[in-house]
């Protein structure tokens, strides 16, 4: 019973990005993901992400599902990516 | 007055009752959410135990308002560490719904509308530990507030007290929900102040 709809509280995906790139040694707001749930692919600054909770919960902007999820602790940065299929990310010169 | 002032030490967090390390008292009651909030008609609303050989027990929103209620008043903290000392709530006690379930299962997946889990360990939902609330301060639960009926399981951080609440399934192994996937504690003990995995 949770529809896409109403995003209340809801940032988009650039909301992830300063967390992302503690991670990544590239800005994966510009990556694309593909949506575990649905297949939707988009840019990952797309995502409808809800921050008020214990962690970042990026869901997709066509089904809902969750595809990420970013939980930091002091010293760590957790990542779940299992509701997505793939990141692709783009190389710089090619 | 005392030789020694006990100068600002009234105001360390450690020494209010009641409040676990690390966390802050707060008055408001704060809403947290992984996602939109699901609007569950009453007539629609239905909550299942499933044990771990398949069998299912479940009761549609009249039946689960039949059941025998208790009203109580806990403390509940929350991972993000604000904690709300005293608050009141009305639901049906775990002990209540599991009461003629047969399982030798260890531990639980709660699951919510939404799509939310969370793992409890089966001896964490008895003997007067969790509740299936539908009332908080004597109204109806509101949504945001997890409505109709939210687990309530105050001895574990917040997060444990999966909103929106729809079932629960029965497990021999544990396995991780939600946040527990994500880097949360298997257990969430605030006492313990185990926040994350590894804590």
């Amino acid at each position: 019973m949770t529809q896409p709809g109403p995003r209340g509280a809801a940032l988009d995906g650039n909301a992830m990005a300063g967390d992302l790139r503690e991670i990544f040694a590239v800005d994966v707001t510009a990556a694309r993901f593909m949506c575990a749930g649905c297949t939707h692919t988009d840019a990952v600054a797309t995502l409808v992400v809800w921050h008020q909770s214990p962690g970042l919960v990026a869901r997709c902007p066509n089904c809902s599902d969750v595809v990420l999820r970013v939980v930091r602790a002091p010293d760590r940065v957790y990542l779940d990516l299992r509701g997505s299929v793939r990141l692709e990310v783009p190389l710089e010169g090619s | 007055m005392g030789i020694i002032s006990r100068g600002f030490g009234g105001r360390r967090r450690e020494s209010v009752p009641g409040l676990p390390p690390g966390q802050y008292l707060t008055h408001d009651f704060p809403v947290l959410s992984a996602g939109p909030t699901p609007r569950i008609p009453l007539d629609r609303w239905r909550f299942t135990v499933t044990t771990e050989t398949g069998e299912k027990t479940s009761w549609n929103w009249t039946e689960f308002q039949a059941l025998p209620a208790e009203d109580v008043t806990v403390d509940i903290h929350c991972v993000t560490k604000w904690s709300k000392l005293g608050t009141t709530w009305r639901g049906v006690s775990l002990d209540t719904l599991l009461a003629d379930v047969e399982s030798a299962a260890d531990y639980t997946m709660v699951h919510s509308f939404g799509g939310y889990t969370t793992n409890v360990p089966m001896e964490d939902l008895l003997d007067g530990k969790a509740w299936v609330a539908y009332k908080f301060d004597g109204e109806d639960l509101e949504p945001e507030h997890g409505g109709p009926a939210r687990l309530l399981i105050p001895h574990l951080y917040f997060w444990k007290s999966a909103k929106w609440v729809n079932g629960v399934q029965l497990m021999p192994d544990d396995d991780p929900g939600f946040w527990e996937a994500a880097g949360y504690h298997m257990y969430g003990d605030p006492w313990r102040e185990q926040r994350y995995q590894g804590d």
